[in-house]
């Protein structure tokens, strides 16, 4: 079983590539409710490619570039992402975001073991930049909804949607 | 500026900007990006449709020289419209407990997962027609359940529903392992003629022509086995007659009766 634990370091770093800066994560024990029980190897690589697709993410809203997003995001997550950047580039706006600090559980893990779910609290900073000037810097507090799936080496994002906290 | 603090997704909404002149207004988020020029001073309005990604959006009023910030949460649609639903296994024996198992993601008309719990039946029909029916209550969009499959052989129908939505899968039954295999062996001329019975599993299915039947005969510590299809649902095989040989038969894991030869 997945325990809880805090971990400020570079193994588990969410920081973006460009910035060096490393985000706080605090990982919950396991919330799952007559669900299969989750194996602590298993719940720990299922994070540690959630949070660097977090670096993927941060890298392709910045540089809006769609490519950014194949490793880590799959299905509906990877088609909304790679929306949102072309309407950014459409606008001639970009974003950056820079995860400040998670708090992840994991909250279901299906039966045949092909999806796992966690939920995010996510601090982050997000800029707005228009046609190259930064129009406004904001910290922001959410709650993501992941849901994860196998891939051949990795985990990788198949939802990824924003809930009020 | 005033602006609600959630909405659902794809319904109208509408933002109340202050003062007067023009500027920009920006809706941001991971799931969705607007931008808007304004007259400040109106109210700026999103028909429905506008925004319907769920998550948290950075609400940016951007004049000459003030900027204003909000915030403002797109919840899911509460009308599931979808559902990804994952059966395992799609073939299986027969009689088996728990060996069906069923996922489910549930999720609104703009593919947003819909968090808010909500009850999710599923219902496996097997070829005879009975129903085993479960009732799950959705946590974080997400649902699942296992199921016995059932004693017919077939195809049963696996079908998960909330609301007035449904997603069906198709399960293959096919007969478990032989049940009381048993042969008869028959003098012909010099040879012994095997055969068995129609081979059955547990439940009376027909267990499938082709399945391998092992034929052994074993004298004086040497062995001779012979291996046979199961054709028209019996199997069956001729040896030399030797006097004082144990016969015995077999399909896979399964151990059928013992017959010794004296003549």
């Amino acid at each position: 079983m997945l325990r809880p634990f805090l971990i400020l370091g570079t193994v588990l770093s969410a920081a973006s590539a460009s910035t060096c800066a490393q985000a706080i994560v605090r990982i919950e024990a396991p919330n799952l409710v007559n669900s299969r029980p989750l194996q602590e190897q298993t719940g720990r690589a299922a994070i540690r490619d959630y949070l660097q697709s977090w670096q993927a993410l941060t890298a392709a809203l910045e540089q809006n570039r769609v490519d950014l997003l194949d490793r880590d995001f799959v299905g509906s997550a990877r088609d909304t992402l790679a929306a949102t950047i072309q309407q950014q580039t459409a606008l001639g706006i970009s974003t950056r975001y820079q995860d400040r600090s998670h708090d992840l559980q994991v909250v279901f893990y299906s039966p045949e073991g092909l999806s796992i779910e966690l939920t995010d609290n996510v601090e982050y900073d997000v800029q707005l930049v228009d046609h190259g000037r930064v129009k406004t810097a904001q910290h922001q507090s959410a709650r993501y909804v992941i849901v994860l799936t196998p891939a051949e080496v990795r985990w990788r994002v198949r939802v990824f949607q924003g809930a009020p906290r | 500026m005033t602006l609600p603090k959630t909405i659902e997704a794809g319904s109208p909404f509408s933002v109340q900007t202050p003062g007067s002149g023009k500027a920009a207004l920006f809706i941001v988020g991971t799931g969705q990006v607007l931008k808007r020029d304004v007259e400040l001073g109106q109210t700026v309005f999103f028909a429905a449709g506008s925004l319907y990604n769920a998550g948290h959006y950075l609400v940016v009023l951007q004049g000459d020289s003030f900027s204003e910030t909000d915030s403002l949460d797109v919840v899911p649609a509460s009308k599931p419209a979808n559902l990804s639903f994952l059966a395992k296994p799609s073939r299986l024996p027969v009689g088996l407990h728990a060996g069906i198992t069923g996922a489910v993601y549930v999720f609104d008309a703009y593919h947003n997962l819909i968090l808010e719990p909500m009850p999710l039946s599923f219902e496996l029909s097997s070829p005879t027609g009975t129903v085993q029916k479960r009732t799950v209550p959705t946590r974080y969009g997400a649902a699942w359940t296992e199921m016995d499959s059932t004693a017919q052989q077939g195809l049963a129908k696996f079908a998960a529903s909330v609301g007035d939505i449904s997603s069906t899968r198709v399960i293959g039954q096919v007969p478990g392992d032989p049940c009381g295999l048993k042969m008869n062996a028959q003098q012909l001329d010099r040879k012994i003629h095997l055969v068995t019975d129609a081979v059955r599993d547990c439940n009376g299915n027909a267990v499938p022509d082709g399945t391998i039947v092992t034929f052994t005969e074993t004298l004086k510590g040497s062995q001779s086995t012979i291996d046979q299809p199961l054709k028209h649902g019996i199997a069956e095989a001729t040896i030399s007659a030797h006097n004082g040989a144990m016969l015995s038969v077999a399909s896979g894991v399964v151990i059928g009766n013992q017959i010794r030869w004296e003549k």
